[in-house]
């Protein structure tokens, strides 16, 4: 049989986000594969050194659309390591209840796509549906759908509005419902499980020595959460689990997903709980020292990382981003060689493709 | 209709007899007399046809291709509009473009908006594909889709609710009622 390259991209119903992955088939079996990124490539980097710091606040947040406030809250702290700025405790805890929403919406998001990969619409309209009640709380929060452009240099934007932690609440007894539904439309089903299991092996020495991070190195067996090893805001007050999985597959993958959205609700219910009156935001600077910090959040996507010089003027020098997919898509070829052609939207869907970060 | 043929019409078969006669008839038709009348005659028919199944191509680009997909799930459901997404460009009528296109997507993006076959209908959804957006300075981005597409719709917003695109599809269907293209003669 003749080899043949596949090109998948970047107009393809398996690419969520745009992207081209080159896949070189023998028979059925792929015997190469070649992402090809940078479809969405504006700059991001070069442009933010003409803008000063306030501007770039709402940049961040279309870094990545689908966990939007996870960037700009990345951003923010970065600026605030730089400038050495303390925030307020109930800011703090605000940005935890916040940047928690976000990552189950994120989660839901990434379900919903990868339910339509394997061909289950029921799973997108079950996900779509819970996370519009989350967009809805963040609506009242912040304002927007999806760009919150809502976490400040020296705390956030505004207070919590009345009776937040009453829908807060009921939403999420209602969410954790629905979460039933979820195990027993995808775990205990037959054809779900059968695509997404023993398939996109990724091995935990593959997942280090790539840099893997993110739920898709909790599903290859390594337990590291950057929230509990190197903890940011205030979650060393929090008593959380780390989802870890040992099966090392697609399926691990959504497992850690799932449960990691489950851990996210205990979260909130503990930040809601210890949240104290306060003020929620402390004056910032206009300029940076000259100097230099750099910070890591756990995105929902995985370790995302921000470096940033200051000059003594009211713009970066420099800043850098450490995308998580863009490393994690390098893995691709390990994931992919020696599986079938069929299986590429379980194995690349398992992996929360976002290109806004990866291209910048 | 030449009438020295007479002979032979009555010897053909039935496949030669129905070409003729539709020769016949087109020719009659598409008289320039008679095309304007059928034409305003049936073309109502065909933009109602056409306005009430826009499928657009299932194409996510950025940040409002989540407000694409949120439109088309439970609580606005796009569907019952007639906008089904479709993967493929030769089966689509709606280039919807929904983010900021960068210099290397800018040949594959002419390329599917000229693979769809007429009647198309492009729709700039956002405001990085109106005019460039937040990335007004950046090197590597298009500064606005109509620079090498023809836009007919424009959604601002950034991105702009499901509402707001499921109104500009209305819009798009004004438009279609309102300029009447097809035409069953072509």
């Amino acid at each position: 049989m003749t080899e043949m390259w596949v090109n998948m991209g970047p107009q393809h119903p398996m690419t969520h986000g745009l992207w081209n992955l080159r896949v070189k088939i023998d028979g059925e079996i792929i015997t190469d594969a070649t992402p090809v990124i940078g479809y969405l490539h504006r700059g991001w980097e070069k442009m933010v050194e003409a803008r000063d710091f306030k501007q770039i606040i709402p940049l961040a947040d279309r870094l990545c659309y689908g966990s939007s406030l996870t960037w700009s809250h990345l951003y923010v702290r970065t600026i605030e390591e730089l400038m050495d700025v303390d925030v307020p405790e109930r800011a703090q805890w605000i940005r935890v209840i916040t940047l928690e929403m976000q990552r189950i919406s994120s989660h839901l998001m990434w379900l919903a796509a990868v339910g339509t990969d394997l061909g289950s619409y029921t799973i997108f309209l079950y996900c779509m549906r819970e996370r519009e009640l989350f967009l809805d709380l963040m609506t009242n929060l912040t304002g927007a759908r999806m760009t919150y452009n809502y976490v400040r240099i020296g705390g956030v934007r505004n207070d919590l509005p009345p009776n937040f932690e009453r829908d807060t609440l009921r939403v999420l007894k209602l969410f954790e419902e629905r979460m039933k539904e979820y195990e027993a439309l995808c775990d205990r089903t037959t054809s779900f499980r059968v695509r997404m299991e023993d398939v996109g092996m990724l091995t935990p020495a593959d997942a280090m020595n790539l840099g893997v991070t993110g739920p898709n190195m909790r599903g290859s067996k390594i337990d590291f959460d950057i929230r509990r090893d190197d903890p940011y805001e205030t979650y060393d007050q929090v008593d959380f689990e780390v989802c870890v999985e040992d099966t090392c597959d697609s399926f691990a993958r959504y497992r850690v997903r799932m449960r990691e959205m489950e851990v996210s609700c205990d979260i909130i219910r503990q930040a809601l709980k210890k949240l104290r009156d306060g003020p929620v935001r402390v004056k910032a600077p206009n300029n940076a020292p000259s100097g230099s910090a750099f910070f890591h959040v756990e995105d929902p996507r995985g370790e995302g990382l921000m470096y940033a010089i200051g000059d003594g003027t009211n713009q970066p020098y420099r800043l850098k981003v450490r995308s998580p997919i863009f490393v994690s898509v390098s893995a691709t070829p390990v994931m992919l060689i020696g599986e079938k052609m069929a299986d590429v939207p379980a194995i690349m869907g398992s992996i929360d493709m976002c290109l806004g970060e990866t291209d910048r | 209709m030449d009438l020295s043929l007479s002979p032979h019409a009555i010897a053909m078969t039935a496949k030669e007899f129905q070409e003729m006669a539709k020769d016949m008839v087109l020719g009659l038709a598409r008289n320039p007399m008679l095309k304007k009348p059928i034409d305003g005659l049936t073309a109502p028919i065909w933009a109602w046809g056409q306005r009430n199944a826009i499928y657009p191509l299932h194409f996510g680009v950025a940040c409002c291709a989540l407000e694409m997909a949120a439109a088309s799930a439970c609580r606005w459901d796009a569907e019952r509009l007639g906008m089904i997404y479709r993967s493929s460009p030769r089966q689509s009528d709606v280039l919807l473009v929904n983010g900021w296109i960068s210099q290397k997507l800018r040949p594959s993006l002419r390329r599917l908006y000229e693979q769809m076959p007429e009647p198309k209908w492009v729709v700039a959804m956002g405001e990085c594909a109106i005019s460039g957006g937040p990335w007004y300075d950046a090197y590597n981005v298009i500064q606005g889709l109509d620079t090498f597409i023809p836009v007919d719709i424009y959604i601002p917003g950034c991105p702009p609710r499901p509402e707001a695109m499921i109104d500009g599809f209305m819009k798009l269907n004004r438009k279609i009622t309102a300029e009447q293209k097809g035409t069953f003669l072509d």
